[in-house]
């Protein structure tokens, strides 16, 4: 692409009957850029997440990305029938060896379970495998539908180091779908919030990984106060 | 507590190494299960030789044996199995292609679901043993009417199941798998097909049971060979240790087949929860 951006989505409009989803949205995410996602339920999120997964392609307007694309979504979405090495390489065209999921499964410290059915992982587990199917592909965008939503807190907190991890080592650019604030302030390099299908606010985080929840307090406080949520009287 | 093993190299990393699959070592059959029926088997014994059971009702397992043990000296038994095990075979094949092939058509295409679904369940309320003398008709009393029997029964349980087993099947993985670059075809193969493995082996064991039941009724109405002739033969000369030698070889080849699929089934479904 001639813009060098790894995702340009211009005046993109999503209807659902009378009801309109996406409302002429603009969005630009540069190579290896973590962005977050942040909106209430119905604010259309998902909804931009299935176009730029190329899911839905009933759309007005356009959306483009650069390169490769994978999607790790809020359920692992394993096939049960396949060994977990199997899932790991799902994607892959040709199908490669079993090295190459081995490598992935070791980033995600996974490897002992390579020959496991995902029936007998745990939900933490599953996600880590999804990621590694996700990333075997060396995607350049990397879209993570609240992946963590479903996952004990401990687990989560573990998960958010990892993937940060992981996006440093491969370097994809990220959109992270999710309703945690804090999840976001932690991760993203750019947190958008967005309400009735329009980019509402956007606020850009510098402060240097690996972040702590305070660092961002004061951001925390805006991000709260537009998704509706005011925290005493002080906001 | 560790055991060290002598001269074995110590692995750096020995989390990589898969756990081994051990099945869990299966238990004798419990014997005390047997002491019902070997005592009905003895006083079976014991009413024919007192002559409560005459034998033109109802032989004793001892006569029974012998019989089978004389009809199998003479082939005649190993000709009637396999006369009997062809029909099921061919009808069995046949009916399943037309019950897999339309639950694939139904569950797949939408106008496959409009055209073929409807008529699929009239017919499917029909008491399908009724229709013998329509089969008489159009097939006359060869080898025909019974396949076609067979066919008919083998084809509604596979319909059903496979069918039940594509419509479904889970979106989510199809809208993962998608996103993965899948084209249509590798998500059937690779996503709908698989996941409708179980119901369709649920369907096959339905349909097995029913295929030697149809064949039972089939070869009741006329035939001049096969286990059901080999049993009609033996009413007219009040045999009834060659009938009992007859329903215990039905009987041995229903539960052989039932034990085949079982035995795919474990193979084919290790992926699921025990």
């Amino acid at each position: 692409m001639a813009s060098g951006l790894t995702v340009e989505v211009r005046g993109l409009t999503k209807k659902f009957g009378d009801r309109t989803v996406l409302h002429e949205l603009d969005l630009d995410i540069a190579p290896g850029e973590f962005v977050a996602l942040l909106g209430r339920s119905g604010s259309g999120k998902s909804t931009l997440l299935k176009v730029l997964a190329g899911l839905d392609t009933d759309v007005n307007g356009s959306a483009t990305v650069d390169g490769k694309v994978s999607v790790a979504f809020q359920q692992p979405r394993l096939l049960p029938w396949r060994r977990v090495w199997r899932n790991v390489v799902l994607g892959l065209h040709p199908v490669v060896g079993r090295d190459v999921a081995i490598k992935a499964l070791t980033e995600v410290r996974l490897a002992d379970h390579a020959d496991a059915w995902p029936r007998t992982l745990s939900g933490g587990e599953a996600q880590r495998v999804s990621l590694a199917r996700a990333l075997v592909r060396e995607p350049n965008l990397l879209l993570l539908d609240e992946p963590f939503g479903a996952l004990d807190a401990l687990t989560r907190l573990a998960m958010h180091r990892l993937v940060e991890a992981l996006w440093q080592q491969h370097e994809p650019a990220v959109l992270l779908v999710t309703h945690d604030v804090d999840e976001a302030l932690l991760l993203a390099d750019r947190v958008l919030v967005l309400d009735e299908g329009r980019i509402a606010s956007e606020y850009v985080l510098g402060h240097p990984r690996p972040r702590e929840l305070s660092d961002h307090i004061d951001v925390r406080a805006k991000v709260l106060a537009d998704l509706g949520v005011t925290e005493r009287a002080s906001a | 507590m560790s055991v060290s093993t002598l001269g074995a190299p110590a692995r750096a990393d020995s989390a990589q190494q898969p756990p081994p699959e051990r099945k869990p070592r299966r238990k004798l059959p419990d014997l005390r299960r047997w002491i019902s029926p070997l005592a009905i088997v003895a006083l079976w014994q014991i009413a024919c030789e007192t002559g409560l059971l005459p034998p033109d009702k109802l032989s004793s397992p001892w006569t029974v044996l012998q019989a089978g043990i004389e009809l199998a000296g003479t082939g005649e038994l190993g000709d009637a199995f396999v006369v009997s095990t062809t029909r099921v075979g061919i009808g069995f094949a046949i009916g399943a292609a037309i019950g897999v092939l339309l639950g694939i058509v139904a569950g797949l295409s939408r106008w496959g679901n409009y055209l073929v679904d409807p008529p699929v369940q009239m017919l499917r309320t029909l008491p399908f043993l009724g229709l013998i003398p329509l089969f008489i008709l159009w097939f006359g009393i060869g080898e025909e009417p019974k396949i076609a029997l067979v066919a008919l029964g083998v084809a509604f349980p596979l319909y059903l199941n496979v069918y039940a087993g594509i419509r479904n099947v889970d979106s989510h993985l199809i809208e993962a798998t998608t996103a993965l670059g899948y084209t249509r075809s590798e998500r059937l193969f690779h996503v709908v097909l698989p996941s409708a493995l179980p119901n369709t082996l649920v369907g096959l064991r339905q349909s097995l049971g029913v295929a030697w039941l149809s064949l039972i009724v089939g070869e009741q109405v006329n035939a001049s060979s096969g286990l059901g002739y080999l049993i009609n033969n033996a009413r007219e000369f009040l045999r009834t240790d060659v009938i009992v030698v007859g329903l215990v070889v039905y009987a041995a080849l229903g539960l052989a087949t039932d034990a085949i699929v079982r035995l795919v089934e474990r193979r084919a479904l290790r992926w699921r929860a025990a």
